[in-house]
């Protein structure tokens, strides 16, 4: 087995590490570990918090790809043949990859959904729904569903009786509401659980068009949405940062300057711009096949463009934001007292300005977050999004929609996908407005 | 004489917390009735009380508001909006921002006229010019149809009394109405106030924190702290003879007087301003073409002697504050010297300047602004240290710098660890002073410093510099517009307006003998308290 | 006042200027103007003397940038970039591609996407304003708070859900209004029905919030305070001081979006068939068809910067403290 990272793969893994390693900086900041403990008092927010974990946890476990070695054929030879990259992810679902189907079929179904010619056993041509091959044809949903669940029961409650045990060592002091993240947790446990046990027998979710399994592809497409949410806002930040605080502090031909090259990208339709954007990095793509070696690779690099390109494209209303308030921070009397003691700019932006910064920084990630989740699926729409090969709910969406004049309706990859980005993104704006009213100093009375 | 308004056994409570204690007074129909306290005593909760404007949060657990002896509390929320602005009226602190920006103040009075006397177009327009002319604004036709921004501090609290007057209310309540002005506006505006109350037979509960002020204003007075009414008198006994120990300790902090010091030797001249010009350029126009100067100090000399300290006095906009930022080269100079341990600052670049800015530091106004909220109080203090290379550079022997420095200002040594938010104004106050004596500076400059503070924390931190200033010989030139502690602090005032200086000397000649007609105004227009002596207090 | 818009308007240059250099290299990137015009003519019996002709024909022919073979400042002027720049200014969009009149497409176009666009805006303001206003009325009740999480959730739903779910229920199974298509004159209303229905739907969990906040915070200043001294009622101080307060702030994020009205919505177009501005830069960016694409990108800016001096000058008229 050969470990091959994808680029992708090795920003998610570094985004993580920063995380680490950002919040153990911060908890040496007793003021900063009481804001985080007082968003965290909310229900909601600890509700939210641990659904975006879960997706999370989806998003790394795709992240991890490896070639493992298939049993050679030729027996001279020496060299070890490896099959396909797959994932973590992967390996659990391999049973879903494998069982393909002929074509759609309705979650739980047994059978095709749409009729097909047959000619049966006396000759006759008719029309008559085909069994599905990898449905098993027993009759004991309810009793599967019955050990999936208490399964689901099980393996919760573990995680929650480790989790408390581990709270117990420290005394249980804390009053954050953990109850509600244990019920949140065991709901997401159980009924992951019994999609993933019943997935050996049936096609939860139904299949698309070829056969896929729905479920599979819903949660494949959370590596997606989370990355394109997650890492564009890693590529906007230092940029948006970086100009907005010169922009505000030294003032002069710097401010015009930026202000000049703010005005002249934002004047541009953001869709035209990303997509002018994705198409030269097609044809880039396209005049260099040497750079991937498989169709991953392929749409995963594409996906990297992406992300680059709408970093590029969306800093400007962050550093409107930040140009502003440091302004407004320059002219506050403890920058006024940090200049009479003669310490440099550069000092200055580092202690005065940012720390104040933060609370419109952290808003405008999470807030941004859910919107570039929602704007993947209309950007894969218009055909500037993510490689049609990947992924994403937005392809699952578009090629659904193609074939929504069918009758009766399919509608169950549209709705699950749907489904998938709506819990994503109203987890993140939840989580969010209860960062902001707890950030926000206009709040504080 | 009846009586207007009866607050009886009136307590208040946000959850379980009782925030007003069984407040119990009277208001007789013509008479001015102070309400005294330092900040967080309850005096505007009990005005919000009386016109019913509390917030939700607090509920009254007891007690009536009765005015000419119906209840208030008992009317439904529509009679309610029926008194307030008719029958009681109230003027607030900041004229600023108390009257809708985007409305003109005619368009404000003639709003209270139309919906409580039911008033059209001309009659109503014509009410307003008369009201402003009862209020002494000047041009009173022409005004109707400006807008707030277009009004000085002075001019638009006219507009809010005249909008308390226009319906004839029995009773006026002025919540500390002259705080935010000027000394010779705030004499003005009491005046105006004293004279409406004749006329009109007005009953007016004045709330204030300013002891000079009551003496000049009121019939009665009542002392509050903390929620509760400590004491209650008529004015001449309330000054003449207190009872609570309380109103004594306020009374005596209002009226600090220096303490007879030591005489000091002429000290050699430690900063020299010579002819400072600020000018500040107003650009307008297609080119930004230079159309003139806001001239915010225009030729200044002073000088200040090591060991002492140099008052510097003036109204808002006299340019006070622009001269202590010109002396730190924080604004740029036009024209004039600043002569510090006899080298021209002016001439130096920002490099040769940064041995000096340990010398000169400065302590500002606003503690709430002051300190980095994201900072805690042990690195605030150390910032200085560290740019300016004074003292160890090695972490453990700042730190202890850093508490002994705490201890020097009244404060205690594990404060270090905390942040800012955790601190009262006062304490704020200090820890910007321990910031600033950190680099160990020859002059600092002390921008207002006791403005925002309540009375009695004012006094201990103006003991506070004194103490410094007699162990380590600092220097304080002493921006303030507040003359009556001018005395306790300063051997030399200045006194300046428009950004010249019209009388400078000791303390003694400019304050008993002034000679120039504006610092005679000014000293006329301050209020003061009726007795002068200290030892009545104690 | 007149000043300040010419001021304005020669500020604009430059920032056009640097549009349409970004959309030059860009676009130039992907394409040389060789493989433009083999995709256009088709690339089995093209031969060079028609590429030639085809890029005379839209000037395609001078080099990008730099012209060597020009004397003097020619060098620099006798340009692509310089050129179409040129044309761009004074509004010649030149033909497109695949020969259509660029500029007559664009006005045939601007009526569709203005039927969609006008009445989703007015509506949405309405809608938005008036519920933001009942909420603030009703702070801190039960309504409030529930209308708040409704806000929120329709705020997390994907656009394309709303116009997905309302074609299948609207059109496909009740069959009140066509899917899609369009009509000119009065027949356009039942085509424009249901996309302006689901983009006012779909916006207001966002704006509704938005206008609130801006409300609430109108609420606690100091002149909402003297207003209520004054004995006005609760509704009238909302409606006579917050309204008019509010404006300001609502002013700078609603105006500016008024002149891009005219390019319509790219994704509302697409779905619902309508001929508009949006659809047909869609259209073109599918098929790379680099003239069109300027020719928006060049409209679209300058619609935006009319939008920007559009604010500064509502900002004049609202606000008594700001003058020009």
């Amino acid at each position: 087995m050969i470990l091959t990272l994808l680029w992708t793969d090795i920003m998610v893994w570094i985004l993580l590490f920063t995380i680490v390693v950002w919040s153990w900086v911060v908890s040496g900041s007793p003021q900063v570990k009481k804001q985080w403990h007082t968003i965290f008092k909310s229900s909601i927010a600890m509700a939210s918090a641990t659904v975006l974990l879960f997706y999370l946890l989806f998003t790394l476990l795709d992240s991890v790809h490896f070639r493992l070695a298939t049993p050679s054929t030729d027996t001279k030879s020496q060299q070890v043949q490896y099959g396909e990259m797959t994932s973590l992810l992967d390996l659990l679902f391999s049973h879903n990859i494998k069982n393909t189907e002929r074509t759609y079929s309705a979650p739980f179904a047994t059978h095709e959904y749409a009729k097909s010619i047959v000619v049966d056993a006396n000759g006759v041509t008719k029309q008559a729904y085909l069994p599905l091959k990898h449905v098993s044809n027993n009759n004991d949903l309810l009793q599967k569903s019955m050990f999936a669940i208490f399964m689901g029961i099980v393996m919760g409650g573990s995680l929650i009786f480790l989790h408390m045990v581990w709270r117990k060592k420290r005394g249980f002091k804390s009053e954050l509401p953990w109850r509600t993240a244990y019920l949140t947790l065991l709901f997401l446990t159980v009924i992951f659980t019994w999609f993933y046990m019943l997935s050996y027998h049936y096609h939860v979710l139904g299949t698309d068009k070829v056969g896929g399994d729905v479920l599979y592809h819903s949660l494949k497409s959370i590596r997606t949405g989370v990355l394109i949410g997650v890492l564009t806002t890693l590529i906007m930040l230092p940029v948006a940062i970086i100009l907005g605080v010169s922009a505000g502090l030294f003032g002069g031909w710097v401010d015009d300057v930026i202000q000049y090259l703010y005005t002249t990208l934002s004047s541009i339709p953001g869709v035209l711009l990303i997509a002018a954007g994705v198409l030269s990095m097609q044809v880039m793509m396209d005049n260099n096949p040497t750079w991937f070696e498989t169709t991953l690779e392929r749409s995963d690099l594409r996906l990297l463009f992406l992300i680059l390109i709408l970093g590029i494209t969306s800093w400007t209303g962050l550093c409107r934001l930040l140009r502003a308030e440091t302004l407004k921070i320059s002219q506050i009397e403890f920058v006024t007292a940090a200049k009479a003691f003669g310490v440099g700019k550069f000092t200055i932006i580092r202690r005065h300005i940012i720390p104040n910064l933060m609370h419109i920084i952290l808003i405008s990630i999470v807030l941004d977050f859910s919107g570039l989740v929602l704007a993947e699926a209309v950007l894969s729409y218009v055909g500037v999004g993510v490689d049609p090969t990947m992924h994403s709910w937005g392809n699952m969406i578009n090629q659904a929609r193609l074939e929504m004049a069918r009758e009766p309706m399919v509608w169950w990859s549209l709705f699950s996908a749907f489904v998938f980005m709506f819990i994503l993104v109203l987890a993140a704006n939840l989580l969010s407005d209860r960062i902001q009213i707890v950030l926000d100093p206009r709040n504080k009375s | 004489m009846n009586s207007i308004l009866n607050v009886e056994n009136l307590s208040l409570t946000i959850g379980k917390d009782e925030i007003l204690k069984n407040i119990s007074f009277e208001i007789k129909q013509g008479e001015i009735f102070a309400l005294v306290g330092e900040s967080g005593s309850g005096k505007s909760l009990t005005s919000l009380a009386i016109m019913r404007l509390l917030p939700d949060v607090i509920s009254v657990s007891c007690g009536d508001i009765k005015l000419k002896k119906k209840s208030l509390f008992a009317l439904p929320e529509y009679e309610m909006q029926k008194v307030r602005g008719k029958s009681i009226a109230m003027i607030f602190q900041e004229p600023m921002s108390a009257l809708n920006p985007v409305m003109t103040v005619g368009a404000q009075v003639a709003e209270v006229l139309k919906i409580h006397l039911g008033l059209r177009n001309d009659a109503v327009k014509m009410k307003v010019v008369s009201l402003f002319k009862e209020v002494a604004l000047k041009d009173p036709e022409e005004r109707y149809n400006w807008y707030p921004h277009q009004l000085s501090g002075g001019q638009k609290q006219r507009v809010m009394i005249a909008i308390a007057l226009a319906c004839e209310p029995d009773l006026l309540i002025a919540d500390e109405p002259t705080t935010a002005l000027d000394v010779t506006i705030q004499a003005q505006i009491l005046e105006l106030l004293k004279k409406i109350r004749e006329d009109r037979k007005l009953s007016i509960l004045f709330i204030t924190h300013d002891m000079a002020v009551v003496s000049q204003m009121a019939d009665r007075v009542a002392v509050m702290k903390e929620g509760e009414i400590l004491e209650q008198a008529v004015c001449k006994e309330f000054f003449s003879n207190p009872q609570h120990p309380y109103t004594q300790s306020l009374l005596r902090d209002a009226m600090e007087k220096k303490e007879d010091s030591k005489i000091k030797e002429e000290g050699e001249k430690l900063l020299e301003v010579e002819d400072l010009k600020v000018h500040f350029p107003i650009k307008k126009g297609f080119f930004q073409r230079t159309a003139g100067y806001v001239k915010a100090v225009d030729g200044v000399t002073l000088s200040i002697p090591r060991g002492k300290t140099l008052a510097l006095v003036g109204e808002s906009g006299s340019g006070k504050s622009t001269i202590g930022q010109a002396i730190l080269s924080l604004v740029h100079m036009t024209q004039g010297s600043i002569k510090f341990e006899n080298k021209n600052l002016a001439t130096l670049s920002e490099r040769a300047l940064k041995p000096y800015r340990r010398k000169i530091q400065i302590v500002f106004q606003d503690p709430y602004s002051a300190l980095n909220p994201r900072m805690t109080i042990g690195n605030i203090i150390r910032e200085g240290m560290v740019s300016l290379g004074v003292g160890s550079k090695e972490r453990a022997a700042q730190d202890e710098h850093i508490k002994e420095l705490l201890l020097k200002v009244d404060l205690e040594a594990e404060h270090a660890r905390r942040y800012p938010h955790e601190f009262s104004g006062g304490q704020r106050q200090r820890i910007g002073i321990a910031r600033a004596l950190a680099v160990e500076p020859e002059l600092i400059i002390c921008d207002e410093p006791t403005s925002a503070l309540d009375v009695s924390v004012r006094s201990q931190v103006l003991k506070l510099l004194r103490k410094l200033q007699e162990e380590s010989g600092v220097s304080y030139l002493f921006i303030t517009h507040d003359l009556s502690i001018v005395p306790t602090i300063a051997d030399e005032v200045a006194v300046m307006k428009e950004g010249k200086i019209v009388e400078q000397g000791s303390v003694e000649e400019v304050m008993e003998n002034p000679q120039e007609e504006y610092t005679k105004t000014l000293l006329a227009a301050a209020p003061k308290l009726p007795n002068k002596n200290k030892e009545a207090y104690t | 006042m007149f000043g300040y818009i010419i001021k304005r308007l020669l500020y604009a240059i430059p920032i056009l200027i640097g549009v349409n250099l970004i959309t030059f290299i860009l676009f130039f990137m992907v394409n040389s103007p060789e493989d433009m015009a083999r995709a256009q003519l088709g690339a089995k019996q093209v031969t060079p003397q028609m590429i030639q002709a085809w890029k005379e024909q839209r000037g395609y022919e001078k080099p990008l940038f730099i012209n060597d073979k020009a004397t003097g400042i020619s060098k620099a002027t006798d340009t692509l970039f310089v050129q179409e720049s040129l044309k761009l200014f004074s509004f010649n969009f030149g033909i497109s591609d695949s020969n259509r009149d660029i500029g007559s497409d664009i006005k045939e176009r601007m009526g569709p996407s203005l039927a969609i666009a006008l009445p989703t805006f007015l509506i949405a303001l309405i809608t938005n304003i008036s519920l933001a206003l009942l909420l603030v009325l009703f702070r801190g009740s039960a309504l409030d708070t529930s209308m708040m999480i409704v806000a929120v959730m329709i705020m997390s739903i994907s656009g394309l859900f709303y116009i997905i779910a309302g074609q299948v229920l609207f059109s496909k199974m009740w069959h009140w209004v066509p899917i899609s298509g369009y009509e000119s004159g009065w027949g356009a209303v039942k085509f424009t029905v249901l996309p302006v229905m689901i983009g006012v739907f779909a916006g207001i969990g966002a704006g509704v919030r938005w206008y609130r906040s801006i409300f609430l915070e109108q609420i606690n200043q100091d002149y909402v305070r003297t207003a209520r001294a004054k004995g006005l009622s609760e509704l009238k101080v909302l409606f006579g001081h917050v309204l008019r307060n509010g404006m300001l702030p609502i002013l700078t994020g609603v105006v500016v979006v008024i002149p891009t009205l005219f390019m319509g919505s790219l994704i509302m177009e697409s779905f619902f068939g309508i001929p508009g501005l949006g659809s047909y830069t869609i259209d073109a960016i599918n098929s790379q068809d680099f003239a069109i694409v300027k020719a928006m990108v060049f409209l679209g800016s300058v619609l935006y910067i009319i939008g920007l001096i559009l604010t500064d000058i509502s900002y004049t008229l609202f606000d008594p403290r700001v003058k020009l």
